[in-house]
């Protein structure tokens, strides 16, 4: 999605799909439920003590006003809450890495959140979201009705961060690599376990003679796998 | 050519070492606890940030230095652009221009919602006079099996949980059934026509069965208090249905999508109010609704009354009276 920002400059937020979607609301629907669960055992512990579990009957008997309905009102309020007080996250979208967005980027107010869950009624029918699910694959923006209706977007949350940035200066200055080759070297190193050796050797030695192109193609296929990791882990400063 | 442009990026990246460094501090404090001189410079740092973005993206479009500036342009940009804190004055907003406004709008379908109940009601009372076999599709066995008895179901409703336990579960459930109501109006309207006929079809056939049992006298006491606002919420939360429906008929913006989303907003006012007056509502419904001892004129004072108070505030009539006065003035 790109967003016009505010001084002109766009900015680039990646959409969330419905597989990312579903894999954070089924997280937040096992907190829920365990939160929902704990409090009415917490309750049924409580009235077991007190002898009180078989005073009345059905959806107004004692029981049921202080246990079932508040763990009805956990369950239900779980997502409003913790999205206004998590800023568009909750437990679930912040494992799956991905937040709630205004169209214009922001952070989504408390009508938008609001409006965002009081049109989960419509999204969960029949049953298992099906219509929220729909309405994701269907919409360009992988919307569901309650987005569509509060203005809001589910993106990803990227990885990189401000620490990265802050460091990234002093990192090229110590180094002295262009930020390609840092940015190549990074990777191959944060990837060398799940490349098979054939690979990351190959690569490694790509790598290797760009550096120091002073290296003669016969010195490097000397090079063992375990060397090779050891010559690129040097050319970074030892805290990296 | 390929080794300059790098030798650029190189040089202008260790050329931001302090820069970044300060980002890092500053973006790290949370937008809200900035004094003001603090917030001005947030926003400096976010200028900043996006025309270092914008110089990223071109010297080196797909590295992880772009990347990161990206993220971090983003997190700066959602730290700026998010909406005031809903304080007096937005609350104060709320019920004294946006429901009033969205009521007016809504008066005429409020009108046409309200006749489709009193006809289902009609219609769901003739039914069940001429065939009074069908109360089995409506009220349940138990239900039935009172009435049979010369009992309302609704008599010793209350004997075991406190009023006020009961209230709060009544209003809930209230409130649930009008935010459906609401909802469902994204089918064309058509499914907020469904509950209000239902309902409607619902209330004709009990008072059509409990006068077979001479009971209809005892079930008028018990929804006169509460029934006359509830009721209307009811017609209200689906008139704001229909009107999110008749959003995607005849769209008022570019697109259906777009026209859909102002008319949520619109009418997001509307259905706070309805909440609010459904919390009253389920508290007479606890309170007085079932209590045997508060005479049927009572009842009739509350229920109208509460009413008439419904039409006061959905005109912003209430809140005008109470927030125009000063602090510290004398009413």
């Amino acid at each position: 999605m790109h967003i016009a920002g505010l001084t002109g400059v766009e900015l680039t937020l990646p959409i969330a799909g419905p597989g990312t979607r579903s894999y954070a609301f089924i997280i937040d629907w096992h907190i829920r439920v365990l939160l929902a669960l704990a409090w009415l055992a917490v309750v049924w512990l409580l009235f077991a003590g007190m002898d009180l579990l078989g005073v009345g009957r059905g959806w107004r008997s004692p029981f049921a006003v202080l246990g079932v309905w508040p763990a009805v009102l956990i369950y239900m309020l779980y997502h409003p809450l913790l999205e206004l007080l998590m800023h568009g996250r909750t437990p679930g979208k912040r494992t799956a890495g991905v937040r709630l967005v205004t169209r214009s980027g922001g952070v989504p107010g408390t009508a938008a959140i609001l409006t965002r869950n009081i049109f989960r009624l419509l999204d969960s029918m029949p049953f298992l979201y099906l219509v929220g699910l729909s309405s994701c694959m269907i919409s360009a923006q992988r919307l569901r009705i309650g987005d569509m209706a509060a203005g809001t977007v589910l993106v990803l949350e990227t990885a990189a961060s401000a620490h990265n940035l802050a460091r990234l200066p002093a990192l090229l200055a110590q180094t002295g690599l262009d930020p390609g080759v840092l940015d190549l070297l990074n990777e191959l190193l944060e990837r060398w376990r799940s490349l098979s050796v054939e690979h990351r050797d190959a690569l490694a030695r790509t790598l290797l003679a760009r550096v120091n192109p002073a290296l003669s193609a016969a010195a490097l296929s000397a090079l063992g796998d375990a060397d090779l990791y050891q010559r690129l882990r040097s050319l970074l400063p030892a805290a990296a | 050519m390929k080794r300059t442009v790098s030798a650029t990026a190189s040089a202008w990246i260790r050329s931001r070492d302090k820069l970044w460094s300060e980002w890092f501090e500053v973006l790290h404090t949370r937008p809200r606890h900035l004094r003001i001189a603090q917030a001005q410079k947030y926003i400096e740092h976010y200028r900043a940030l996006a025309s270092d973005l914008s110089t990223a993206r071109r010297l080196m479009p797909r590295s992880a230095t772009t990347a990161a500036l990206e993220s971090v342009y983003a997190a700066a940009h959602a730290a700026i652009d998010r909406s005031s804190r809903q304080t007096r004055s937005g609350w104060r907003a709320l019920f004294r221009l946006k429901m009033p406004a969205a009521m007016s709008a809504l008066r005429p379908t409020v009108l046409w919602i309200a006749l489709l109940f009193v006809l289902s009601a009609g219609a769901g009372l003739w039914l069940i006079t001429q065939y009074p076999d069908l109360i089995g599709l409506i009220a349940s066995n138990a239900m039935i099996d009172k009435v049979e008895h010369g009992q309302l179901w609704t008599e010793g409703l209350f004997n075991v949980v406190p009023s006020s336990l009961a209230s709060v579960q009544i209003l809930s459930n209230n409130i649930a059934v009008s935010l459906a109501a609401f909802c469902a109006g994204v089918f064309f309207g058509l499914g907020a026509f469904y509950i209000i006929a239902l309902n409607g079809l619902m209330l004709g056939a009990l008072f059509a069965f409990t006068h077979q049992h001479g009971l209809d006298g005892e079930l008028l006491k018990f929804v006169l208090a509460h029934g006359p606002v509830e009721i209307s919420v009811m017609c209200i939360a689906a008139a704001a249905g229909t009107a999110l429906g008749e959003s995607l008929i005849r769209p008022d913006a570019a697109t259906r999508r777009e026209s859909f989303q102002r008319a949520a907003a619109r009418l997001g006012p509307v259905l706070v109010a309805c909440a609010l007056l459904l919390v009253v509502c389920g508290f007479i419904e606890g309170f007085i609704s079932p209590n045997p001892g508060i005479s049927l004129p009572v009842r009739a004072a509350v229920g109208w009354g509460y009413w008439l108070l419904m039409l006061v505030f959905l005109r912003g009539g209430l809140s005008r009276a109470t927030l125009d006065t000063p602090p510290g003035a004398k009413t």
